[in-house]
């Protein structure tokens, strides 16, 4: 080629966009007056637009997944924040739900003795509390974890957590009568209780 | 775009795993394009382009926060692949079995021979004419070529990539664009 060894060099310092004025003038009027390097720019050219022209290929649709599916077992503890984080509230009721039955649990547990309500004529036997025959009991009768026998009579209500109630005739008890035996049969009885409680203060003041 | 990355990038180096996943989404198809002209076969480039994120996300805390994610990320893609052109073997042999196949050898998995629209097959051998003239580049300007042509990428970043002086990645595109203009100027 007759051509100053330059002139390819300027292609591609033109190609890479990094010629300087001047020599991007010189190479210009080089190519104005020589075909070969005329065809040879054009070719270099044609090239880096064909393998441009390559359409752009996009990755398979489940691409992403199987690269997490590859990925080494993460820290649980951070699956577990990402998850509170996520469902808020699911972790609010998770956690009200702890707190209550913890408050519950320890409330039954301190509640697992054998007691009942002082009156006076009561017998006990066996964890079996009687009301003997021809006693009259003035007042409510509560009994824990027994059982309770009425022989004689009794004017108020009649509650038995856990345990059985026993009576000579129905007509014997004034008020209600109730079995709690089940925990959330207890805590039925507890809430109502406290009602009751709030009902009364109440009343009470609207006496006053 | 970048702070976004970075965010993300914190957010895996604390151990939230899919944070990742919104990272490979932003990359997927440029490191899949990358592998493809370089290994010029769909099912490897796919193999290489999983490996390149599994690596990136395993040894992410070796990577500098304040530097580019995209160069790194690449740089593991492309040495991934030369490593892979380098121990070049047949990735398939047409008698085997597909695997949860009963039988059925990779020949059933080749393209059949109905004939496709005309101008779609002749786009369609341009492409492949062009990725065929990409693939018999040399390995050191095919490199170059894809990452300048294909990827888009300065001459620097280049250089960061193959960890090669400025200088050698110019020759080099010089000379693949030497290459390529003999082999594609009768197209």
């Amino acid at each position: 080629m007759k051509c100053p060894n330059e002139a390819i060099e300027y292609m591609h310092e033109y190609l890479d966009e990094e010629i300087s004025e001047e020599n991007k003038e010189l190479l210009k009027k080089h190519l104005q007056e020589c075909e070969d390097c005329r065809n040879y720019f054009h070719e270099l050219k044609k090239a880096i637009a064909l393998v441009q022209s390559t359409s752009h290929i996009a990755a398979p649709a489940d691409f992403t997944a199987r690269v997490m599916a590859n990925l080494p077992e993460e820290n649980k503890k951070v699956k577990a924040k990402r998850w509170f984080r996520n469902h808020p509230f699911l972790t609010a009721a998770a956690m009200f739900f702890v707190l209550m039955s913890g408050t519950v649990l320890s409330t039954w547990n301190q509640d697992q003795q054998f007691s009942f309500s002082k009156q006076p004529s009561l017998v006990v036997e066996n964890g079996t509390v009687i009301v003997p025959k021809g006693k009259t009991v003035e007042g409510d009768i509560v009994v824990r974890n027994g059982d309770i026998k009425v022989e004689g009579r009794v004017k108020g209500n009649v509650t038995v957590i856990n345990g059985k109630q026993y009576m000579a005739s129905a007509g014997n008890v004034t008020g209600e009568i109730e079995e709690v035996d089940q925990l959330f049969e207890w805590l039925w009885y507890n809430i109502k209780g406290t009602g009751k409680e709030v009902l009364d203060i109440n009343e009470n003041e609207e006496k006053k | 775009m970048d702070a976004l990355v970075k965010l993300r990038i914190k957010q895996v180096l604390k151990g939230d795993q899919n944070a990742f996943g919104e990272v490979v989404e932003l990359y997927k198809d440029k490191v899949f394009q990358l592998c493809f002209r370089m290994l010029g076969n769909r099912h490897e480039a796919e193999d290489i382009a999983q490996e390149a994120f599994v690596r990136a996300y395993v040894n992410i805390r070796s990577f500098n926060i304040d530097l580019k994610f995209s160069t790194w990320l690449y740089r593991i893609a492309t040495n991934l692949c030369i490593d892979r052109m380098r121990k070049k073997k047949p990735s398939v042999y047409l008698d085997a079995e597909v695997a949860g196949t009963d039988g059925l050898d990779m020949y059933s998995q080749l393209a059949s021979d109905i004939p496709l629209p005309e101008d779609e097959l002749e786009t369609l051998e341009l492409q492949e004419t062009i990725q065929a003239q990409i693939i018999k580049l040399p390995e050191k300007y095919r490199s170059v070529i894809v990452l300048k042509y294909i990827e888009e990428l300065s001459l620097k970043e280049i250089s960061d990539i193959l960890d090669l002086p400025i200088g050698t990645v110019k020759t080099r595109i010089h000379r693949g664009r030497e290459a390529l203009r003999n082999q594609l100027r009768h197209l």
